[in-house]
């Protein structure tokens, strides 16, 4: 355990602290796609409503694909991989540990700039609510999943398309249960079931991804 | 027989065949150096002795037991020093070492992690991001784990590369003095050996078709 936080997640932190640059390029888009759509679309409010769940949380899966890629880019290259799986430690640990720090210097900001979204695509403070439980339960999940395929391309140039076409696909169920719940919260209507099933796909995300991550990446050294 | 044993290894890679039924034992108390041509496979051989890759056939035995169940027995006593460097450029050389000795359950003591950073000729350097220093200044850092973590077994691909020739001296001598404490290392060079290194096995690998 010790070797984990003092290796792997101090390390990881120290990084992204250094290259904060790097981090903070996917939530410039982010922000940049919101703040287009309404100037895009017209400051009407009804519509702006309508589609803002929708527009946040696609903004958030195309910045998770960009961002995922650095998840394990620079440790392959530079050889920090190797030394890794060499360590003695569990791989699918490290790379649990590697996630959690990914999440939480690529996606626990998103949370902080929410309100601003919220206020641009006029969200009510119910689907406001209801917008930032499902991004909590799924950004974790983005990430999660999300590394099983930067493990398997990690080892290819130009992985990153790849990395797209292999994702999106995966990433629809997500899509349409967050923003299901927004539009529930929206209606008034309990959305405790979507947020439930979120919840369980992440779950599962948790048990077994480390694991499939930790397969990948070991195929990618072969 | 003691010590690391290859037990017939094949390796191919793209439908090329790099070796066949190659057997050699690495013992504690001994210098394999690995020689051969560009593309004969010697960074391959290497990998398959870190477990980083599986052989295509035969098997690797620790101390008579099958490596792949002493296998964190083995990356205990195991230091790979492979053709990528594995420090992050982003990082200092004092943090690159201190976070590597976190990883492999090495204690980490700054001061001695200061002595060797000197030792390698770093005086200085220690807490400039590593990749402000030169290639042999980056491959300096990289070798100093040889002097942090306490390991039979060291594996060591090219570790001369953009060495200049003290530093190339300073590593042969401490290779030498790694056997002589009944430290077992298999290296691979362009550059023949010199008598700094004391004693050694050669182990040639040929270029195939």
């Amino acid at each position: 355990m010790n070797t984990l936080i003092n290796g792997i997640f101090k390390r990881d932190m120290a990084l992204a602290f250094r290259q904060r640059s790097e981090l903070a390029q996917p939530l410039m888009f982010l922000l940049m796609v919101i703040t287009l759509f309404p100037l895009g679309i017209g400051p009407g409010p009804v519509t702006l409503q309508k589609i803002g769940p929708g527009v946040i949380w696609i903004a958030a899966i195309l910045s998770s694909l960009l961002a995922m890629e650095r998840l394990f880019r620079d440790d392959f290259w530079d050889g920090s991989l190797e030394q890794y799986m060499l360590s003695g430690q569990s791989v699918a640990a490290i790379a649990a540990v590697k996630v959690l720090v990914h999440w939480l210097v690529s996606f626990l900001p998103l949370a902080l700039f929410s309100p601003l979204l919220a206020l641009f695509l006029n969200l009510t403070v119910d689907m406001y609510i209801a917008l930032m439980l499902t991004l909590l339960l799924g950004t974790p999940l983005l990430s999660l999943v999300g590394a099983i395929a930067v493990g398997l391309t990690v080892g290819l140039q130009r992985g990153g398309v790849l990395l797209a076409l292999l994702l999106i696909p995966v990433f629809i169920p997500l899509l349409i249960f967050a923003t299901s719940a927004v539009d529930s919260a929206a209606l008034q209507l309990p959305y405790r079931a979507q947020l439930a099933i979120i919840g369980a796909m992440l779950m599962l995300a948790m048990a077994s991804a480390p694991f499939a991550i930790a397969y990948a990446l070991k195929v990618s050294q072969n | 027989m003691a010590g690391l044993a290859a037990d017939n290894l094949t390796c191919i890679k793209r439908d090329r065949v790099l070796f066949t039924d190659l057997s050699f034992c690495l013992s504690p108390g001994q210098l394999i150096y690995l020689r051969g041509p560009n593309g004969a496979g010697k960074t391959s051989l290497l990998r398959i002795l870190t477990g980083l890759s599986a052989p295509e056939s035969g098997q690797l035995m620790l101390n008579e037991e099958p490596l792949d169940k002493v296998r964190d027995r083995f990356n205990q006593q195991l230091i790979y020093v492979g053709h990528k460097a594995g420090i992050n450029g982003a990082l200092t050389a004092m943090e690159n070492l201190r976070f590597w000795c976190a990883q492999h359950s090495t204690d980490f003591n700054a001061q001695q992690a200061y002595e060797v950073l000197a030792r390698l000729g770093l005086v200085g350097l220690e807490d400039v991001p590593v990749r402000m220093l030169s290639a042999g200044q980056q491959r300096r850092v990289a070798l100093s784990r040889l002097w942090l973590k306490q390991a039979i077994y060291w594996i060591l691909d090219e570790p001369f590369t953009a060495l200049d020739t003290d530093g190339i001296e300073l590593l042969e001598t401490h290779m030498r003095e790694h056997v002589a404490n009944q430290g077992a290392i298999i290296t691979t060079s362009h550059q023949p050996l010199s008598k700094h290194a004391g004693p050694f096995t050669e182990l040639a690998l040929e270029y195939r078709l």
